[in-house]
């Protein structure tokens, strides 16, 4: 089987960001200024400073808002897998990718009902893809997140 | 009053000014005799050796900065074979290169009998035992302390640095009576002793402290021997001149500098010109007897005043003050001299990192703390946590080996860190000495 694989990658925005009150107040700001929705978000932390990832429904418009403000920011490709919202959805789903070989740097999840949503950080992304879609299961696409 | 070499340390000052002269006309005939580098610094500056008659020519002589002992190969500077050469030791220099200092063994005896002399000077004798918490190793100050207490009979507890609560219970079981470290050490060692519930001043015979090695000021003088029994002596030197050398006598007024090996001289730091005795300015001193690596006129970049007058000891020698502060920005962390110019050498040598950073000094507790700040670049960033740990981690491990001491690296996002027009000022001291 044979996908629109780019139509997969969902660009996530990373910013590095030292940790410290009120920097997260920042970003919000920016995000807020940019009329920007926030539909996916989480932190990761590393030592005197963060890395905020978020998933906004219009990605350019947040990049160049949080760059001209004088963030470190960047684009990353993520996938968005629609889980099935009920016991045992997340071990179905890393069963096949361990099966499949394929790693997972990170991951977030989020509901949106009645599905919920599972953000992966992968470096084999064409691997993943078509593991996913051929389990048939389904990928969100860009246009899930305008 | 106890004195290790009475003859010495009471001479007449008369006496004890021909002796310099004698010493002095010595050594600048055999440096130019015998070293090519001195030779051509003498003829630099057009002086023959027969031109120094007194003391006060002296300042004829072209001086010695720090940067050439750094620059100058050992072999170039150096005026003693392998053969004759009994020991090395280093400090940091300006930059990431360490300042080589090699010692034959009459240089080892001179040095030696210095320390001894100064803290028998400072009521130490046989009967003393003395526990050495100066890092042992290329730092000079371990090892020097050690001889001269040895020399002086004492017994000695070479306990280095760190590990404090061990530190503190081999001076509860082998009732040590003295300690030599660096003042903030001894301060920190007063807080550890006081949450494991030991108290110096009633369950210890420690009376007696050497320190040296960083800059502090009267009000520590009190806090330490008021707060913990312990009479607190000032010692100064560094590893360029020898390693700690000069002390203080009971007296506490200023640090004896035994004239028959070593001549001072205080200039403004500006125009390097000799100021009168008593006026305070840079300290420069040239090591009368030193074999293995000969110093003139060597710019100490320590500002502090000399008196001249006999001490209430009765010893004729000049006494030095405190260092009050430095010509060139030399920082002294934890006893260890530190160049921010050591710190942008390490920082600069990574790609991933932005031209601006900042040193940020605290005391916590009694010790220093040492944060490097430091701007990631932009395009250097990547989203992987992992990454950024292990450059911070690299930083860490180049600092460490570059300072010889430890550093906290913080990550900054660009254009965060001040910036300066002219001359940055890239040190934040919080630290109230």
């Amino acid at each position: 089987m044979k996908h629109d694989l780019e139509k997969y990658r969902i660009k996530q925005l990373s910013i590095f960001s030292e940790n410290r009150p009120g920097r997260l107040m920042d970003l919000a700001r920016d995000m807020k200024e940019a009329q920007v929705n926030i539909l996916g978000f989480t932190i990761a932390e590393g030592s005197g400073y963060g890395v905020v990832r978020m998933l906004v429904d219009k990605p350019e418009k947040a990049y160049e808002k949080l760059a001209t403000q004088g963030h470190v920011v960047k684009f990353t490709d993520v996938l968005a897998v629609k889980m099935e919202d009920k016991p045992g959805g997340l071990y179905d789903l890393t069963v096949l990718l361990k099966e499949a070989g394929i790693n997972i740097e990170y991951a977030y999840g989020y509901r949106n009902s009645p599905a919920a949503v599972l953000i992966l950080k992968v470096e084999d992304f064409d691997g993943a893809i078509d593991t996913v879609l051929g389990s048939g299961r389904t990928l969100y696409d860009v246009s899930h997140f305008r | 009053m106890s004195a290790w070499n009475p003859k010495m340390e009471f001479m007449p000052k008369e006496e004890l000014d021909k002796l310099q002269l004698k010493l002095l006309k010595a050594l600048v005939h055999r440096l130019y005799d015998y070293s090519p580098f001195y030779r051509q610094r003498m003829d630099l500056a057009k002086v023959h050796p027969d031109r120094i008659r007194s003391l006060t020519d002296v300042a004829k002589l072209p001086c010695m900065q720090k940067k050439d002992l750094r620059d100058l190969e050992p072999g170039q500077l150096f005026m003693a074979s392998n053969r004759e050469l009994v020991r090395y030791h280093a400090s940091s220099g300006t930059t990431g290169r360490p300042t080589i200092v090699g010692y034959t063994q009459k240089d080892v005896d001179t040095w030696t009998e210095s320390v001894a002399r100064g803290i028998a000077s400072a009521g130490l004798g046989a009967d003393d035992i003395l526990q050495v918490a100066y890092t042992y190793g290329l730092f000079t100050g371990g090892l020097g302390l050690h001889y001269g207490a040895e020399r002086l009979g004492c017994t000695v507890v070479p306990a280095s640095t760190g590990n404090s609560e061990r530190q503190l219970d081999m001076i509860k079981r082998l009732g040590v009576t003295a300690i030599a470290c660096t003042p903030s050490y001894l301060m920190h060692l007063g807080e550890v002793s006081q949450r494991i519930g030991l108290d110096i001043k009633s369950d210890t015979n420690l009376r007696l402290g050497i320190l040296g090695a960083e800059p502090w000021s009267e009000g520590m003088r009190g806090r330490m021997e008021d707060g913990l029994g312990v009479k607190a002596i000032n010692i100064y030197g560094t590893s360029e001149l020898s390693g700690p050398l000069w002390c203080e006598c009971v007296e506490q007024r200023g640090m004896h500098v035994w004239g028959d090996q070593t001549l001072l001289e205080v200039v403004d730091p500006e125009t390097g010109e000799t100021l009168s005795p008593g006026e305070k300015g840079e300290l420069v001193v040239t090591m009368l007897l030193k074999e293995a690596v000969p110093i003139i006129r060597y710019r100490t970049g320590d500002i502090t005043t000399v008196d001249w007058e006999e001490c209430g000891c009765g010893r004729s020698h000049p006494r030095l003050g405190r260092i009050t502060g430095r010509v060139d920005d030399m920082l002294i962390i934890r006893g260890i001299n530190v160049f921010p110019s050591q710190v942008e050498y390490v920082l600069m040598s990574n790609p991933e990192l932005g031209n601006e950073f900042q040193i940020v000094l605290e005391r916590k507790g009694a010790l220093d703390d040492m944060l490097v700040r430091v701007e990631l670049k932009p395009e250097s960033f990547q989203d992987n946590v992992a990454k950024l740990e292990s450059l911070k981690s690299r930083i860490n491990e180049r600092l460490k080996n570059t300072l010889m001491i430890s550093a906290e690296v913080e990550l900054t996002e660009p254009g965060t860190l001040p910036r300066f027009e002219g001359k940055a000022k890239r040190v934040v001291d919080k630290r109230n000495i």
